[in-house]
């Protein structure tokens, strides 16, 4: 199979496999599901083990004609950025996919299709070189996405589904109209329509219309992120969706926003970049407070894990806008790591869940006792996840503090007081759940074997990652310092 | 005085010819007896309109001027012309089992009704085609007189009865008002042809108040036929209450054929003056947007929530023509066509819906659709979402391409304006995925009160509502009897996905009836 083809597989096949989902007999649904996504997360790590690392440009790259009145070209490609983005996507979505299984919800043919459809998107997303099929796919992440937390989530699901949707979508809307601002403004100089990332950045705007352009993009990926001011639709929504849809919703979903800064603002609008770097720093660094704090005062653990999602990924914004190469490859490395912490965070809470019939703080405690294994795994995480010496998270928080201590000194104190608090609010989560004296709601019970199935890995993947970060900081560098120079040298001007 | 006869092109003719021999056909099929009717009827009509499609497809390319330069054929009016005749093709089935066209207890009218539709369609057709204001005016009440009557055509439903009166009312005036328009046009120009008033306002009278007064009043005639806000007060309600395959014509099929002459008489008529009009339009595109996506956000009515959602379509294809350019043509014409095949897929739906339960139009009818009914939840659910312009359906194309019109003519503020009201529509075409596929079906109902008897209809033998079973009777088992709605749903949600992942050849398409009036657009 050529390397082309690997790419454009593996992006097509989730969504395939899930249209295979109506047509296979009803107990079929599931295994052709873990099937699909299991090929993905095969040819996604093909795809890794087969990376030139040392260089900075696209590598399998396809790029075919689609639209050509409208200057829209379907090209993929990966690079460093997106490389472990698309391993992490893929290997979360197969964890999921079989956690899911496990637990069959009801019209589980459209729950694996709308799965399906998501992977596709976010891939989609992760692999686009045209500006326009990036904005396409990161619209489209959005429909599955809604149609699992209404369909299938909790309590007051509908308005909170909306609420997210309607949410983001004010983002990319917006985005889109800059994406073809940016394609038709740009035409003059590159000669005719064209919406292809290389074009693009080949010739940028004047300032004026950059800044304009850079802050509808801005709030696009903010909100999807979400970064503090533009949260609003989080808490509702984590309330509200299932479980494993959540996994991927903080562990993947929220990447895209981060992502897209590094593939999308920073090299097509460099001087607006430079102008709002100090806007972009403040947002992050007032989301690492807020999340921190927030996520240290609730006492659902549904949102202590979601305001901790905010505070970290304020970390990786502050590491990209910090505009030097250790920050934005600290952020590529935390992008993967908080993915990798996450995700199982939200399968435990599926556990918790499980074994208590609640999600509040106040209400679990002891599990440890008979459930030593699940204790043990989730004790992983939760070190990872306050990035403690050691771990990979450490080393991307590091790298970050790093890039801004080099840029303004000021945001990388205040940043620092995020990764005391993170520590408070991990350890709480870990100890009111998992020590002490268990209510009587709780039944301690270890870990069944398939659950364990699925935690294990990611929590392996912690582990490896933990021993070998050098795995993602080496095959992002080239591609960061590509994207990051074009912006330095514009700052320094 | 000599007087030589105009040449007649009968190939380019041929489409208006068919309808013509079709509509009387038709109409003489509808004095068979009851039993064969509905068969031999729709046969008839389908084949028309299916012949006429055909000789519009035959005829795609060619560019001349017809009878005397009072019609041209070219791409844009045949496109318009392929739009409406595919509407009336899907209006035809949906209005078979229509009270308005076979009422349980007397004797089915469908040789009139569909010879009303096809007489519409004929004037879409010849609307789309006009290039002088005379077959403009008569194309124009061509297509609005059968509507008025096919609105108020469900005698038994006061709210039918209602909607034909206003229609009339409303419509009578917006087209006295565009007549009046055209008179000051004729009087400041000293031509009744597009491209002598073209000539004319070229040389100089693009700031002749006389005309300037022409072109606000036909343009306001215009928005009155295509509801585009603040001309839009009897949409919702003309909507809810004719029948419902009348609606759904209505909703697709005028739209485009005023678009296409909207088109024609701005870009070449007045195209000289397009700083004048330009940004008058913008703000009436503006006004609509906002106006129809606020107003269809409570709407507990499917009907009047398309009814809604139509003005503020409209609104974002009238940026198309605000762009004044072969690119914004291009989107216009686009966007038609993909909101033809996303809102007749809804109509379908709600069709079906209005005979199986008895919640008619209600959003309640719909819900818990997608557990029970996948087959008309997909089609409903594709349809919103195209409408909302998500990605993968073609409603994202057509909003990209308007988009990419607005902002290479300079008016980057219209495209964010397309943006924002996309936005809170959102809010009311989820709330119909909501309900389709996330809450559950509702209970049904007691049998309601019979309806009373209409005042208008009094006396008349039959608009004696006793002993007639109010609507169909009970609900047929599912999908036995409305295969031949499913089916049409199912293929227009299909083209919907399909022109949202391949655009290309809907684009191309497209693009002729831009390249047509390419010599009069800068």
């Amino acid at each position: 199979m050529g390397v082309r083809a690997v790419i454009q597989v593996m992006l097509w096949l989730p969504v395939a496999v899930g249209l295979l989902c109506f047509v296979v007999p009803r107990r079929a649904v599931g295994v052709s599901a873990i099937l699909g996504t299991g090929i993905v997360l095969g040819l996604a790590i093909a795809l890794v083990a087969g990376f030139h690392t040392a260089e900075a440009g696209l590598q399998h790259q396809v790029s075919e004609s689609w639209i050509p009145d409208l200057g829209v070209r379907y090209q993929l490609g990966v690079d460093g950025i997106s490389l472990f983005l698309v391993l992490l996507t893929a290997l979360l979505w197969a964890g999921v996919t079989v956690f899911s299984t496990f637990r069959m919800p009801d019209r589980r043919r459209i729950y694996f299709f709308m799965l399906g459809l998501g992977e596709t998107a976010t891939l989609g997303a992760f692999l686009a070189q045209d500006l326009l099929l990036f904005v396409l796919f990161f619209d489209l992440m959005l429909v599955p996405f809604w149609f699992l937390i209404g369909a299938f989530g909790g309590e007051n699901r509908i308005a909170a589904t909306t609420k997210m949707i309607v949410y983001t979508l004010v983002g990319s809307l917006l985005m889109l109209v800059a994406a073809i601002a940016t394609a038709v403004l740009a035409s003059d100089q590159v000669g005719h329509l064209s919406f292809s990332l290389a074009d693009l950045s080949a010739h940028t705007l004047s300032s004026g219309s950059q800044e304009w352009i850079f802050l509808f993009f801005a709030a696009a990926f903010l909100i999807k992120m979400p970064a503090v001011v533009v949260h609003g639709w989080l808490p509702d929504a984590y309330r509200a969706a299932p479980l494993p849809v959540l996994a991927l919703l903080a562990g993947v979903l929220s990447k895209v926003g981060a992502y897209g800064f590094l593939r999308v603002a920073l090299p097509l609008y460099p001087e607006a970049t430079v102008t709002y770097q100090e806007l972009i720093l403040a947002v992050g660094v007032a989301s690492i407070l807020y999340g921190s704090v927030m996520a240290f005062t609730q006492t659902n653990v549904r949102l202590i894990a979601g305001y901790s999602s905010i505070a970290q990924l304020g970390f990786i914004t502050i590491g990209i806008f910090s505009l030097r190469p250790d920050g934005a490859d600290g952020s590529v490395l935390q992008m993967v790591n908080h993915g990798l912490v996450v995700a199982p965070i939200f399968l435990i809470i599926a556990l918790l869940w499980e074994r208590s019939g609640s999600e509040d703080i106040t209400r679990l405690g002891g599990l440890a006792m008979r459930a030593p294994v699940l204790a043990a795994l989730f004790l992983i995480v939760t070190l990872a996840t306050l990035a403690m010496p050691g771990s990979a998270n450490f080393i991307g928080e590091f790298y970050i503090l790093i890039g801004v201590f080099q840029a303004k000194i000021v945001y990388a104190f205040v940043a620092i007081a995020g990764v005391a608090l993170a520590a408070f609010y991990a350890i709480r989560l870990f100890q009111r759940t998992m020590h002490g004296r268990p209510p009587e709601n709780v039944d301690s019970r270890e870990i069944a074997l398939r659950d364990a199935a699925v935690l294990a890995p990611l929590v392996a993947c912690i582990v490896a990652l933990a021993l070998y970060p050098g795995l993602i900081l080496s095959r992002g560098e080239a591609a960061v310092e590509d994207k990051v120079a074009a912006v330095a040298s514009e700052g320094d001007r | 005085m000599s007087f030589t006869a105009p040449e007649v092109d009968y190939a380019g003719l041929s489409p208006v010819i068919t309808l013509t021999a079709g509509i009387c056909a038709v109409l003489l099929a509808g004095l068979v007896g009851e039993r064969r009717q509905r068969l031999l009827v729709s046969t008839l009509s389908l084949a028309t309109l299916a012949t006429a499609a055909g000789l519009c497809i035959w005829q795609w390319g060619e560019r001349e001027d017809l009878v005397a330069g009072a019609l041209r054929l070219d791409e844009l009016g045949l496109a318009g012309a392929l739009i409406a005749i595919l509407a009336a093709a899907v209006v035809i089935p949906l209005s078979w089992r229509e009270p308005a066209a076979e009422r349980p207890g007397s004797e089915p009218r469908h040789g009139e009704f569909q010879a009303l539709l096809l007489s519409s369609v004929l004037g879409m057709v010849l609307l789309a085609q006009a290039q002088n204001l005379v077959s403009f005016f008569v194309a124009i009440e061509l297509l609005s007189v059968p509507l008025y009557v096919l609105c108020g055509s469900a005698l038994l439903r006061r709210e039918s009865l209602e909607a034909g009166l206003k229609y009339l009312i409303v419509g009578s005036l917006g087209s006295a008002t565009l007549l009046y328009g055209l008179a000051f046009i004729y009087g400041g120009s000293g031509s009744t042809d597009f491209s002598g008033i073209r000539e004319g306002i070229a040389a100089g009278l693009a700031d002749d108040p006389l005309v300037l007064i022409g072109v606000a009043l036909a343009a306001t005639g215009l928005a009155f036929k295509i509801s585009i806000a603040p001309f839009h007060q009897w949409t919702p309600d003309v909507y809810q209450g004719a029948p419902t395959p009348v609606t759904a014509f209505m909703a697709v099929a005028t739209k485009v054929a005023a678009f296409c002459v909207f088109v024609r008489f701005f870009e070449v008529a007045l195209g000289p003056a397009v700083d004048n009009w330009q940004p008058a339009l913008a703000v009436l595109a503006v006004v609509s947007i906002v106006v129809g996506n606020i107003g269809a956000l409570g709407q507990d009515s499917l009907k009047r929530l398309l009814g809604y959602s139509g003005i503020a379509q409209a609104g974002y294809m009238l940026v198309g023509l605000v762009a004044a350019s072969e690119l914004g043509v291009n989107a216009l014409i686009f966007y038609l066509a993909t909101y033809a095949l996303m809102n007749l897929a809804a109509f379908c739906v709600i069709v079906v819906r209005e005979r199986e339960t008895e919640l008619g139009d209600d959003i309640g009818a719909v819900q818990g659709l997608g557990r029970d009914r996948p087959e008309l939840a997909w089609p409903l659910t594709i349809s919103m979402l195209g409408l909302a312009g998500l990605p993968a359906t073609a409603g994202f194309m057509g909003k990209l391409y308007l988009i990419e019109a607005a902002v290479d003519a300079d008016y980057t503020w219209l495209a964010v304006a397309i943006a924002i009201g996309t936005m809170i529509s959102l809010a009311y075409y989820l709330r119909v995925v909501a309900a389709v596929w996330m809450r559950p079906a509702v209970e049904p109902l007691g049998p309601e009160p019979a309806a009373e008897m209409p005042a208008m209809a009094g006396g008349s033998p039959q608009a004696d509502p006793q002993g007639i079973p109010r609507g169909d009777g009970p609900s047929p088992p599912p999908g036995t009897r409305c295969l031949a709605i499913l089916v049409p749903a199912g293929g227009l949600a299909a083209a919907t996905i399909f022109f949202g992942i391949i655009p290309s050849p809907l684009v191309d398409w497209a693009s002729n009836a831009g390249q047509a009036l390419a010599a009069f657009i800068p």
